[in-house]
């Protein structure tokens, strides 16, 4: 572990990374498939360089929370799968993947990507539900930039299902044509922090040697919609600032792909 | 006595398999792993190890341990399944770990596990067999010494047929259906998973393991195709 942080940092040092990338180049394929698993409502899946994540959206019909009577319920869960990782173990949900989730939530919540309002079928009483769940397959690094893409994607993708009314039920299989009504798109860029270099898309061996690190989720217009600082050290404003920056670029070139 | 025989649901012949397809290696950080698609159901399987076992408690100095975890991926399905082990996929966790086994020699690494781990991304009726059998093509990926792969499919009785690979629409067969999942040593045809629910005859049991057996020939052909395909 120190081996690895010292053989990234020095080469760092040299503004090398040790896969050869320019410090603000994210890696080879980026690649978005949809409809990977058509049971769901709406599914995705994302590669950046190695790292693959799948996600996809069900939809069932529920009550509001009692404080946004009018508007349908997000939920975003994450699985840091075992089998994606050696070093994630089974269990209940760790810190990292309710991190994980919670992050892109937020991205997904506070950029009011989806029209809630839209989602309301009766006020105050019958809403719909969209779940979001993300699970990695492979996670060669940054997660969280292939999870909200991913996560995009199947919002993208997804349809409404069948509702029968009287019955109150939602009829599974029977997909109608109707999209999400999905307004704005968060996208997120992660940078990390190490030594005194900034890079873009950590890999396994940046995101081990990372010092710090900052999610930046923006919108179309380039405004900011979610932040997320992680790892132990301290960030300048001058870092945040080149960060947000390098967010706003690299989001533009990543909403491209969608 | 002339058995009648009914069309199945989709149009298949009794002895046929849905469209099938098999890839090595789709995993890059596990020593080992595979993806198979038979029909609508898609498994992944990675597998990790002879690695360290924790909890200690649990290491045996004589033999390593297999450990299996299987999982369906909540959006796998029409209704959402809730994130976390369930009884159900902690008891197939079990027989996958039994039906793998048999190929192993876990004598060669006392003190330690192998991990496997299978996830559905797609379910569509025979997913514990299509986990066993991606995960036998992750064991050998990872390089470990078997004595044979595993393969596995799910025959039963559907209405009055016999038949093999049923799909979700056989399974929820109004007029009954009986699932047998079932899997293999191919090379000397020895069963290393076998259950049921349902009704049937002895007669019809063993006409559905023969159906079985020339399946899982089947598939086993296709396991060592994809695993020549990463290799040579």
């Amino acid at each position: 572990m120190i081996a690895t942080k010292d053989y990234v940092t020095t080469l760092l040092g040299k503004d090398i990374r040790s896969d050869n990338r320019k410090l603000d180049e994210y890696r080879k394929p980026i690649t978005i498939e949809t409809n990977i698993s058509p049971k769901s409502e709406g599914s995705a899946k994302v590669t950046i360089g190695e790292t693959i994540v799948i996600a996809g959206i069900k939809m069932d019909v529920g009550e509001p929370f009692p404080d946004t009577l009018d508007k349908g319920n997000l939920m975003v869960n994450a699985e840091l799968l075992p089998l994606s990782n050696p070093d994630f173990e089974s269990g209940p949900p760790d810190v990292y993947s309710i991190e994980l989730a919670r992050v892109i939530d937020r991205g997904v919540r506070e950029s009011e990507c989806i029209d809630m309002k839209k989602l309301c079928i009766k006020k105050g009483e019958k809403v719909w539900n969209v779940f979001i769940d993300l699970y990695p397959i492979n996670d060669s690094g940054n997660l969280f930039d292939a999870a909200g893409l991913a996560a995009l994607a199947a919002l993208k993708d997804a349809k409404f299902p069948e509702y029968d009314e009287k019955e109150g039920k939602v009829i599974y299989g029977t997909k109608t044509k109707k999209n999400l009504p999905l307004t704005k798109l968060p996208i997120s860029c992660t940078l990390v922090k190490i030594g005194d270099k900034i890079i873009v898309d950590p890999n396994t061996e940046e995101e081990k040697s990372m010092d710090a690190r900052l999610t930046v989720a923006t919108i179309d217009n380039n405004e900011l919609c979610a932040l997320q600082k992680g790892g132990n050290s301290s960030l300048t404003i001058e870092e945040i600032k080149k960060m947000v920056e390098i967010a706003i670029e690299k989001g533009k070139e990543l909403r491209k792909l969608l | 006595m002339k058995e009648k025989i009914e069309k199945r649901l989709d149009g298949r012949k009794q002895n046929e398999l849905r469209e099938m397809d098999a890839k090595v290696g789709v995993v890059k950080r596990a020593d080992g792993s595979a993806m198979f698609r038979i029909g609508k159901t898609q498994a992944i399987a990675a597998v990790y190890g002879p690695r360290a076992l924790h909890p200690t408690f649990m290491r045996d100095p004589e033999k390593g341990i297999l450990r299996c975890n299987y999982n369906m991926i909540s959006f796998s399905t029409g209704e959402r399944v809730r994130p976390g082990p369930s009884r159900r996929s902690k008891e197939i966790s079990l027989v996958t770990e039994n039906a793998l086994s048999p190929v192993l020699d876990l004598k060669e690494f006392p003190n330690t596990v192998i991990d496997v781990f299978i996830e559905l991304i797609q379910a569509d009726a025979g997913t514990r067999c299509a986990g066993i059998t991606a995960a036998a093509m992750a064991l050998a990926d990872a390089g470990l010494i078997m004595k044979d792969l595993v393969s596995a499919v799910s025959v039963g009785k559907v209405g009055k047929n016999i038949v093999v690979d049923l799909d979700k629409e056989e399974e929820d067969f109004e007029d009954g259906a009986t699932d047998i999942p079932i899997a293999m040593t191919p090379r000397d045809g020895k069963i290393t998973l076998l259950q049921m629910d349902g009704e049937i005859s002895k007669e019809e049991l063993l006409k559905a393991i023969e159906l079985g057996k020339e399946a899982c020939l089947k598939i086993y052909e296709l396991q060592k195709k994809a695993l020549k395909e990463k290799y040579i």
